[in-house]
């Protein structure tokens, strides 16, 4: 009974906010509302500035404290653990239970993971979904803080946080390019030598950075995540390792040396192993200038 | 014992014959030669060959091999040769014997819970365990302890069943121990969702590149393992007669099936911490050496130790070839091949009396 009501309910308010939103049209001046940008579930229209936005995308979360949307976000998932002072709840990204996040009254939920018709079922209660799926470049990256300003009111500043990254990122491009070409790099997502190739998001940082991944070879499936086997990166002796596993699987420099034939190779016997927090590595968000800068760091060690 | 058998005219199944023991060992020393010269690196016949003269210290020869190929061959390729032929000689007599034991010929070395059990003492240790313990040297230990710990469960649930202690009554305490644990382990496993991918590379099932000390660490469990069920190779052919009849026939039931599970059940417990879950090698190996040798147990027992070596080592020359250099998940390979051919068996065996 109450069920059924709730959903009969949840549909008026649907179709109400839809009329409301046809009949006024979609302005996207900075700052004003209301505004229709494109997610990932398509065309999303937020009708006023949302003071109560709930945010299941870690990436999302980071976006919109660096952009000063900070507070106006009234929780986030149990992933989004920066920046520290987000309000982090129980509530789950992966296996998201809609009552709970509808007991925020949230007025925006943004999500990067559309589990189960979620996005459906809050749209069914009358609350605006805006779903930023996982960025495949840099330019998407961009583009969704820049989403996240229009639907924020906070158009400004997610302008100014955008050109900035551009700007260190090319700067670090630009000074990596003087540098010696042609170096080879292992990027590693957890023991079992899982891997990203340069189809990837994290791959293409490798790319701007000129290096070569050996990730490619073994993606005849172009599927992107590739498993390498030991012998494979051991013969290619990658002038560079990256650990994306630190958090998850403890790893660390001496825990790579002390793999069997692992001391063989050239980035083990320079040093020349980066450690990366698993966030930033998996992360599409504002921090993707710390990764940068991180592996800028290591080339300069490798070259001087 | 070996009067016993000889006194059962049913007992008499064949035995093993020389042909089929030197296919066998022929079999598993081709696979074991494809291992090592197969892999993502093409070392070359010759420059193995060479290597191991030297190794062997044989007059005047001396390796073309460079340091980091003696690296890939002896300290990753031959380690994890060895790794493959000790977990397939494991699991599949584990099946062999379960499928005596239970006279079940679905039965297989997961049967009684080792799996879910070691599944979820991993899952545990990579969820819960601090960053500095949780290293790869953990894990097998935790799964393990966890595998161990179910089948345990398993038994103590079959006792308690007020019914006579049949076979059928322990499967039934597997599968609902199995339940259980496998619920607990989506339970951590969802609550830390980070670790997801750790677990199910785990759960996935490989042969590991590490090294020696996998191949060490569980070598003295399968030993023993495959020393104290071929020793009892012949008690298993009569208690496939039926606990009645095995008993009229003087044999000690309860405690030889006890004494051969808690074999079987040591040995796997130690293969799946190292490798995770690899599906159907305990089945498919004990059926297609049945289905072409017709012998009793007490052949089959010994030829699956051999097939099951050789079997195990050759999928995983599939899985670090095929897609080479990616590999592929083992149990993906042998369940891969294996869900076919289990087929076929279930075909062929359906309307046969035995």
């Amino acid at each position: 009974m109450l069920r059924s009501f709730l959903v009969l309910a949840g549909a008026a308010v649907a179709a109400l906010a839809l009329a409301v939103a046809g009949a006024s049209g979609g302005s996207s001046a900075t700052g004003q509302f209301p505004v229709t940008v494109v997610g990932s579930n398509g065309k999303v229209t937020v009708t006023k500035r949302p003071t109560r936005i709930v945010s299941l995308s870690p990436t999302a979360t980071e976006s919109l404290f660096a952009i000063g949307a900070g507070p106006q976000v009234v929780a986030v998932d149990d992933q989004s653990d920066f920046p520290k002072s987000a309000p982090r709840t129980a509530l789950s990204g992966f296996t998201p239970n809609v009552e709970a996040i509808a007991a925020y009254r949230p007025d925006l939920v943004v999500i990067a993971y559309d589990p189960k018709g979620l996005s459906d079922a809050l749209g069914r209660l009358g609350i605006t979904v805006l779903h930023q799926d996982g960025a495949k470049s840099f330019k998407g990256a961009y583009q969704q803080i820049r989403q996240l300003g229009k639907v924020t009111g906070r158009d400004g500043s997610a302008r100014t946080l955008v050109a900035n990254m551009k700007r260190k990122i090319g700067a670090i491009v630009a000074d990596a390019k003087k540098g010696r070409q042609g170096l080879t790099v292992y990027h590693e997502l957890d023991p079992t030598l899982f891997s990203a190739t340069s189809k990837t998001f994290i791959g293409q940082v490798y790319t701007a950075l000129g290096l070569k991944n050996i990730a490619d070879a073994a993606d005849s499936a172009g599927f992107g995540y590739p498993q390498l086997s030991a012998e494979y990166i051991v013969s290619s002796s990658p002038d560079l390792i990256v650990l994306a596993d630190t958090v998850c699987c403890g790893q660390k420099a001496s825990t790579v040396a002390a793999r069997p034939g692992w001391d063989r190779i050239s980035a083990v016997r320079t040093g020349s192993i980066v450690r990366i927090h698993d966030s930033i590595a998996s992360r599409w968000g504002p921090r993707l200038v710390n990764f940068f800068r991180a592996m800028s760091a290591a080339l300069d060690r490798l070259r001087s | 014992m070996t009067s016993v058998a000889e006194r059962a005219p049913e007992v008499r199944a064949r035995g093993l014959t020389p042909v089929w023991a030197c296919s066998a060992v022929a079999f598993l020393l081709v696979s074991l030669a494809i291992g090592v010269l197969a892999g993502p690196v093409d070392l070359g016949v010759g420059s193995v060959l060479e290597s191991a003269g030297a190794r062997l210290h044989v007059p005047g020869v001396s390796t073309s091999l460079s340091p980091t190929e003696e690296a890939i061959l002896w300290q990753i390729r031959v380690p994890r040769v060895m790794l493959a032929a000790l977990v397939g000689a494991m699991l599949s007599l584990a099946g062999a014997t379960y499928q005596g034991v239970f006279r079940n010929p679905l039965a297989d070395p997961y049967l009684l819970g080792v799996a879910a059990g070691a599944g979820l003492g991993a899952t545990i240790a990579i969820a819960y365990l601090p960053d500095g313990l949780r290293g790869q040297r953990v894990l097998p230990v935790a799964a393990f302890v966890g595998g161990s710990i179910a089948v345990v469960l398993t038994y103590a649930v079959g006792r308690s069943a007020r019914r006579e202690r049949d076979a059928a009554t322990l499967i039934l305490a597997g599968v609902t121990v199995t339940a259980f644990f496998t619920a607990w382990q989506t339970f951590v496993q969802q609550q830390n969702s980070e670790t997801l991918q750790e677990v199910y590379s785990w759960i996935l099932g490989n042969i590991p590149s590490t090294g020696w000390s996998d191949v060490v660490l569980i070598l003295p469990y399968i030993a023993v393992a495959v020393i104290v069920i071929l020793a009892l190779r012949r008690v298993v052919d009569v208690l496939n007669l039926g606990d009645d009849e095995a008993a009229s026939l003087g044999v000690d039931v309860r405690r030889v099936r006890l004494a051969l599970v808690v074999a079987a059940t040591l040995g796997t417990a130690a293969a799946v911490a190292v490798t995770g879950l690899i599906g159907f090698v305990g089945i498919i190996v004990p059926h297609t050496i049945r289905l072409l040798t017709g012998v009793g147990y007490r052949a089959l027992l010994p030829l699956s130790v051999v097939v099951g070596a050789g079997f195990l080592v050759l999928a995983d020359v599939v899985a670090r070839t095929a897609l080479s250099p990616a590999e592929i998940p083992l149990g993906v390979v042998t369940a891969f091949f294996g869900a076919p051919f289990f087929a076929l068996v279930l075909r062929t065996t359906r309307g046969g009396a035995s």
